[in-house]
């Protein structure tokens, strides 16, 4: 009996122990050295259709880079869904990489930790200067007025694919270029089991970069100008209600949408059972799937103007992959060749083909690869009508906040409740409560 | 304590020996004082374990409170020493059930209860059953017991992914029984976001959760004399009788520090509704260690998240406390 207790007592002490959390490490360090100056650490984002894809693309790269530097590189390709808190992990550690990949909608949050080597005009200039770049990339990668967090690496932009089987089948001719042509064409191919629209309705980051577009054509930031949240603006709330619409009222995507949160919706399109869906350079997903390039098409993600463009006309957010250094990096040189290596012509042509993404560095994009039908459109929208996502330091949590919120609309809507201006404006409600700073 | 001490004095011999011929080896060996040999040799074994607990879990558990009372956002993480102090403002927030986040909170809170409530339940009851069905000596049972320990062997991830697969509502499993083939519900339901998310969350922690409660049952019930059943068995009781007079009274210091252990591993239990959910889990679902995650990792409230956390250990700290008088209590009285 008495070693049962005894049992019993150490048991619990751990399991108690183990609920709190606490986190490790805490240095912080101003400003980078060279004591290490040849090695370098690099996190790169999974870009392709898997690690170890990536990891065949890139190391022939970086094989490349040591032949010419002398260091060597060391690489570790890292998912998506960890990448965040990787990064997070080791900017409370001090115990990071090099150089690493953020997601461009991450750069403010980032930039305000001050872990990340700012990209002021010396160091620019370091990689070949500031103007070598497009400029709504350069915007994407840190808060107004302040020097980037990054430098952009690869550029995307958002696009409406269609599948022009059936867009035969139903008798339509060209995509819709409006919502409403959207929704009216979307309504034709609805049938028989097959529906108009995908969407990823429980993948937060693609609600929010959908609700963002619709937020900007109904003249709606998400944040005022002193990056405060407004999320309960009226055009805030019109902008998310009009995407639940496709669902709760226009019944142009599937509710099984709802839940989807692993691509399940590009899977749909390749199979022929959704015609339409709003993506990011699809088209190396759509290959592996099975489809040929004259299976799908691609134009700009519709507007109410029928014209892509500036202010209320945008349709895209500026999408992409930048190149951050950690501000302790031991080989803060090394760290900078790296980046101008990786961001040099040569190199922007072979990976942002690889990947099907757009060169951010201009005299790259004017190369005849990137004038492909679907590439040209999204060349054309981030040059024209795309918009970075609000650059304020709590953008994280406004993904999460909004993005949930857009969630469980999606599951209102999928379980048949009403979706109405009322329930859509206290979902975002909410979600701005929370949001503490 | 004669064998102690033979050996003791032989290692000294060999130690003079040595220290007077080749000094190899042998010399280094540590010379334990005697009072240490005496008393405090169990200490010194006990210190790296303690070393390593302090390291593991007492300095982390000491951070996590220092953080809850900073005001520690993603301007601090990178130097979290020198957040500014918020005094007791992230426990404020953390409990004001008025405001949007102790109110969310508090939710997280109430459905973690009925969660663990009906999670640990279950995978008790099961448990037991499972153990006393196989307590009977019969062909096979061998490889049931393997079956039956099957959930608990399987790595965590890759159970809640399929069980993720599972609930899928247009192509999982549990759909196309339910609706194609038995036709229970009138269309196919949603598992993994809406109202029965909680239900697909009971289901796959009980499945996880009862292989455990059913070793730790089997491995009590041995400890039950035979002789017992056999002379209820000649007076006339039957199974249900001899189940609850025998059976369950025997089980109970077992069946004690068994619920505890379940309670406080599913309470806290963060895999489950991870892996089924992703960082944001349905309302219905949203369990309390979910909610701090986000809280400090998603949000990056770390101060908030920490305070929560704080509140947590509390929490179950107290339950523990409360649980363990009762059942001491229970004991005393049913000894005496």
């Amino acid at each position: 009996m008495r070693n049962i207790r005894a049992a019993a007592a150490a048991t619990l002490a751990i399991s108690i122990a183990a609920g709190v959390t606490g986190c490790g490490g805490g240095t912080s360090s101003g400003g980078g050295s060279n004591d290490s100056p040849k090695t370098l650490t690099y996190w790169a984002s999974n870009q392709g259709p898997s690690i170890e894809a990536d990891k065949k693309i890139l190391t022939p790269e970086l094989k490349k880079f040591e032949e010419q530097t002398g260091i060597k590189v060391k690489l570790e390709v890292v998912p998506w869904a960890d990448l965040l808190n990787r990064i997070l992990a080791a900017t409370t550690s001090g115990q990071g990489p090099d150089v690493l990949n953020i997601g461009n909608t991450w750069s403010a949050s980032l930039q305000a930790t001050g872990a990340l080597l700012p990209w002021d005009k010396a160091n620019f200039d370091a990689i070949g200067g500031r103007d070598r770049f497009v400029d709504s990339a350069v915007a994407s990668a840190g808060a107004e007025g302040k020097d980037p967090s990054a430098v952009p690496l690869y550029s995307l932009a958002y696009a409406l694919y269609y599948n022009k089987k059936s867009f035969a089948e139903a008798g339509i001719s060209k995509p819709p270029a409006t919502w409403d042509e959207l929704v009216e064409d979307g309504k034709k191919l609805s049938k028989d089991g097959k529906w108009g629209l995908g969407a990823e309705g429980a993948n937060l980051s693609n609600n929010i970069h959908q609700t963002f577009v619709l937020g900007q054509q109904h003249g709606s930031d998400f944040f005022d100008a002193a990056g405060k949240a407004t999320f309960t603006s009226d055009g805030a709330v019109a902008a998310v209600k009009q995407y639940i619409d496709f669902m709760a009222k226009d019944k142009i995507i599937a509710p099984g949408n709802a839940e989807y949160a692993q691509n399940q919706s590009l899977t749909d399109f390749a199979k022929g059972k959704t015609a339409m869906v709003l993506w990011q350079a699809a088209a190396s997903t759509f290959a592996s799937q099975g489809m040929k390039p004259e299976d799908w098409g691609a134009a700009p993600v519709p507007v109410a103007s029928g014209t892509p463009g500036q202010g209320k006309n945008i349709n895209s957010m500026v999408a992409g992959i930048n190149m951050a250094v950690f501000k302790n990096t031991k080989n803060i040189d090394g760290a900078k060749k790296f980046v101008k290596f990786m961001t040099s012509d040569a190199e922007q042509k072979l990976l942002n083909k690889t990947y099907g993404s757009i060169p951010p560095v201009k005299t790259a994009q004017a190369d005849a690869a990137f004038s492909a039908p679907d590439l040209a459109v999204l060349r054309d929208t981030l040059a024209k009508s795309a918009a970075p996502l609000p650059q304020v330091p709590n953008e994280s949590q406004f993904e999460t906040a909004v993005g949930t919120a857009v969630k469980e609309l999606w599951a209102d809507a999928a379980a048949g409740r009403p979706v109405t201006t009322e329930s859509v404006k206290a979902r975002l409600e909410k979600a701005q409560q929370t949001m503490q700073q | 304590m004669t064998a102690t001490v033979t050996t003791d004095s032989r290692t000294e011999k060999s130690d003079r020996v040595t220290s007077r011929g080749t000094g190899g080896a042998r010399r280094r060996l540590p010379r334990i004082p005697d009072r240490i040999r005496q008393g405090g040799l169990p200490y010194l074994l006990l210190l790296p374990a303690v070393l390593l607990e302090l390291l593991v879990h007492v300095i982390p558990m000491i951070i996590g409170i220092v953080m809850s009372f900073r005001q520690l956002t993603q301007f601090y993480i990178n130097n979290w020493g020198g957040a500014p102090w918020s005094g007791f403002d992230n426990y404020r927030i953390a409990v004001d059930v008025n405001a949007p986040i102790g109110e969310a909170l508090l939710h997280s809170f109430f459905v973690t209860c009925v969660f663990t409530f009906f999670a640990v339940g279950l995978a008790w009851l099961f448990g037991v059953a499972a153990a006393i069905m196989l307590q009977e000596n019969f062909r096979g049972r061998g490889f049931l017991r393997a079956i039956f320990l099957v959930p608990y062997a399987l790595p965590v991830y890759a159970a809640v992914i399929t069980w993720a697969f599972m609930f899928q509502r247009d192509n999982g499993l549990v759909n196309h029984v339910l609706h194609d083939q038995l036709g229970i519900t009138d269309q196919p339901s949603f598992w993994l976001i809406g109202d029965n998310s909680i239900y697909a969350l009971i289901v796959v922690s009980v499945w996880k959760g009862w292989p455990f409660a059913f070793l730790i049952v089997m491995a009590g019930l041995q400890n039950i004399p035979r002789e017992l059943y056999e002379a209820s068995a000649i007076d006339g009781a039957g199974i249900w009788q001899q189940i609850r007079k025998i059976t369950l009274p025997a089980l109970r210091p077992v069946n004690q520090v068994l619920v505890l252990v379940l309670f406080l591993w599913t309470f806290n239990d963060f895999n489950t509704p991870y892996v089924l959910f992703g960082k944001a889990a349905p309302e219905n679902a949203d369990l309390i260690s979910i909610h701090i995650y986000q809280s400090s990792f998603v949000t990056w409230n770390f101060g908030t998240g920490s305070a929560m956390s704080v509140l947590l250990l509390l929490f179950l700290l107290v339950v523990t406390a409360v649980y363990l008088l009762i059942t001491s209590r229970g004991r005393k009285g049913a000894d005496a």
